[in-house]
């Protein structure tokens, strides 16, 4: 599905990404982790496509094409779906507005018709429930005034009513207390199937006892110094990240 | 950026077109004799003749304004014709007679005037330089007593009611551009809903520059009598032209006891091209008097268009517990300036002013909200709340505040907030992200901004008002 080949990215004349390597199958469900500053989050931007950042170096080939010289808007259309670790507030604009035209837009990508307000809303009403939210925050503005967790479930309603084939996930943990951490994570297991994939960025192990990964992948520097099963991220979470650091630089 | 935004950057004024008549123009220049001249050609009486050269002479003893934040050249008022009319208009003509030309003009703009192509629940007065080319559904609302008419035939129908009101909310003397409207006003609208008579349609009309060379200088008189409701709506077009033509109209309201008036703009006038040549001069005085008890005003604006834009629609609160309300979107993108705002004066007891404006700047636009609350001793228990923001798209912009506010009774109550935000990239990107296009993000984030002005147009606008900022915002972002 995704097939990441030697990619370096800078923002600005700082190199933060310098060649990175990594492939993910359909169902399959990859942690990236790594200390901060080691560019897991700016991976995260550039396969979504943010214009801050720019490639200097390396591929990504999505489904066979070649996702680098797609827009942002091409790649979301085509299933590619970012969950913000600082999901953005648009005040004025209701959630379900908001959802309804993201929601028509991957149809028509996909050649399907657009859905009236009426079907949409029965849609919500399935969706809302998987990350237990209340009906009220489709008619609250887009993210404003919410909590960092209603956020963070947010993002993963949307998700769940986008489906995207690739979902990558950027410390969707961070600020969330423990039911949060459970609803989100319970969210993202639901939403897995045998023909889409997720990448799970995160700090911390904590996550990874809910979302369990096939591959656990460590950044340190702009490249992935060491990757193995989900017994790495319990490593990590004992040994610390030191000891993998020393390991690549000596 | 990537080539749709190129496009849309590019994207022409789609109301720029030239209609080609036979027009009555005078040579330009301003005179006595000029005036005398118009009110000949509208056959009018010896008494507002007299209200015009008074006007007139008022007007030669004052001097143009310069206090509004915009600046621009010097105007040459002997250069341009104060007065244009189509050959084809004969007064009080039907609609079945009006020169399919101009008729091909108002389709154009999305405004048909033929009996089958009514905008259901609309009627329209149109407007074509200086003179009402045709007003529909006069019949049923003649019905309900309701009188819609140029401005031009309300003198000759109805004298007693013009000669009443005209004047008595802006006099002749009133400001600058006001005055010079008063000595040379062409046709407008004239709107009278009798008592406790609510007009089940909306009222609106259509203005069009066409002619080069001439100002429009149109005058709108809407009476609401005791315990009456009339919601109208005005919309404005002009050719695209490398000279700057002068627009000073001059609007008054008067609601009296228990009456409600809603007025409501949507200003689209050319703006000029990219390096801000040409466009048009919208300088205007509009205002209400809420002279009855209870009365309501409210003032409702979208302003996207002119080159500069100068204007205040106000209320006076003249009348115990009346209200007066204001809510107003300012655009304005590459070279455009706008200085726009409202005054509230409380001079009744337990007065309620409200005001919301949201104004946006793009390109190098400069924007400024000017705003006056005033509380008069006598008005006890006034209250106002001002909201006032402003969102910035791109940094060679400019967004300016200039609120006044005048407390003369101590049991008044009067707010005022104000914020500034930037249209971000992130926002941008998080909605490219979920799959929308530049443009619909822009679009998104900017109505999202202004919805609490978009509400308050009628149902059949807010669309159009919506899309039309959007088109004057595309491109802008990058």
């Amino acid at each position: 599905m995704l097939e990441i080949k030697n990619l370096h990215a800078s923002a600005g004349d700082r190199e933060i990404l310098r060649g990175i390597d990594l492939t993910v199958n359909a169902g399959e469900v990859h942690a990236v982790m790594g200390p901060n500053g080691s560019g897991k989050s700016t991976l995260a931007q550039v396969l979504a496509g943010h214009p801050a950042y720019e490639v200097t170096e390396g591929s990504v080939t999505y489904e066979g094409q070649d996702l680098l010289s797609l827009d942002p808007e091409i790649r979301a259309q085509q299933g590619i779906f970012l969950a913000f670790q600082y999901p953005v507030e648009i005040p004025g604009v209701s959630n379900a507005y908001f959802m309804r035209a993201a929601y028509n837009e991957i149809r028509k990508a996909r050649g399907e018709e657009e859905i009236d307000p009426i079907s949409f809303a029965d849609l919500m009403d399935e969706k809302m429930k998987l990350v237990e939210m209340d009906s009220d925050m489709l008619s609250r503005s887009v993210n404003t005034g919410f909590s960092g967790g209603e956020k963070k479930r947010n993002e993963i309603l949307q998700m769940a009513v986008l489906e995207p084939k690739l979902a990558v996930l950027d410390e969707t943990d961070s600020g969330l207390d423990i039911d949060a951490l459970r609803i989100v994570a319970h969210g993202v297991n639901s939403l897995k199937r045998p023909d889409n994939a997720t990448i799970v960025v995160t700090h911390y192990q904590r996550l990874l006892n809910y979302i369990v990964p096939d591959y656990v992948h460590v950044l340190a520097g702009g490249r992935i110094v060491r990757s193995g099963g989900k017994d790495l991220a319990l490593e990590l979470e004992a040994k610390g990240y030191d000891w993998l650091l020393e390991e690549a630089v000596a | 950026m990537s080539s749709s935004i190129e496009t849309l950057v590019n994207r022409e004024y789609a109301y720029g077109f030239v209609t080609e008549v036979d027009a009555d123009t005078l040579p330009p220049g301003l005179s006595e004799a000029v005036i005398r001249l118009i009110s000949a050609k509208k056959d009018e009486p010896e008494w507002l003749l007299e209200w015009r050269l008074k006007a007139y002479r008022r007007w030669l003893t004052m001097k143009e304004p310069h206090w509004p934040n915009v600046t621009y050249g010097p105007i040459d008022y002997q250069s341009q014709s104060y007065y244009s009319a189509p050959r084809s208009v004969t007064p009080l003509q039907s609609l079945d007679d009006v020169d399919p030309e101009l008729l091909k003009t108002y389709e154009k703009l999305g405004i048909p005037l033929n009996e089958q192509k009514f905008l259901s629940g609309v009627a329209v007065d149109a407007i074509f330089d200086s003179v009402s080319v045709g007003t529909t559904m006069k019949e049923e609302l003649k019905a309900h007593g309701i009188i819609f008419c140029s401005l031009g035939e309300a003198v000759r129908e109805h004298p007693e009611l013009v000669q009443k009101y005209l004047g008595s909310v802006v006099p002749h003397s009133d400001n600058f551009f006001a005055a010079l409207n008063a000595a040379v006003f062409s046709d407008g609208s004239f709107v009278y809903v009798p008592k406790g008579v609510r007009c089940p349609m909306e009222l609106s009309t259509y203005f069009r520059i066409n002619s080069e060379g001439t100002g429009q200088f149109e005058r709108t008189l809407i009476v609401a009598d005791e315990g009456s409701y009339v919601s109208y709506l005005e919309g404005c077009t002009a050719p695209k032209r490398s000279t700057n033509q002068l627009h000073a109209a001059v609007v008054e309201l008067i609601a009296l006891k228990d009456a409600t008036i809603k007025y409501s703009t949507v200003q689209n006038w050319y703006a000029g091209d990219k390096q801000g040549l040409g466009g048009v001069y919208n300088f205007v005085t509009k205002r209400g008097k809420c002279l009855g008890a209870n009365s309501k005003i409210s003032w409702t604006q979208v302003e996207t268009g002119s080159a500069i834009t100068w204007k205040y629609p106000s209320v006076i609160l003249q009348g115990d517990n009346s209200t007066g309300e204001f809510y107003s979107v300012a655009v304005v993108n590459n070279h455009q300036q706008a200085d726009t705002g409202t005054k509230m004066i409380h001079i009744g007891r337990n007065t309620k002013s409200n005001i919301v404006s949201k104004g946006i700047s793009a390109g190098h636009g400069q924007n400024s909200y000017r705003g006056q609350v005033k509380v008069m001793p006598k008005a006890t228990g006034a209250r106002n709340y001002t909201q006032c923001d402003s969102m910035l798209v791109g940094n060679q912009c400019g967004a300016h505040t200039f609120p006044y506010i005048e407390v003369g009774n101590n049991s008044a109550q009067v707010e005022h907030e104000a914020s500034t935000s930037k249209i971000g990239e992130d926002q941008i990107f998080y909605l490219k992200q979920r799959g929308l296009s530049a443009e619909q993000a822009v679009s998104m984030i900017v109505s999202g901004f202004c919805k609490e002005v978009f509400k308050e147009l009628p149902m059949e606008f807010a669309l159009e008002a919506q899309q039309l900022l959007g088109i004057t915002l595309e491109g802008s972002v990058g």
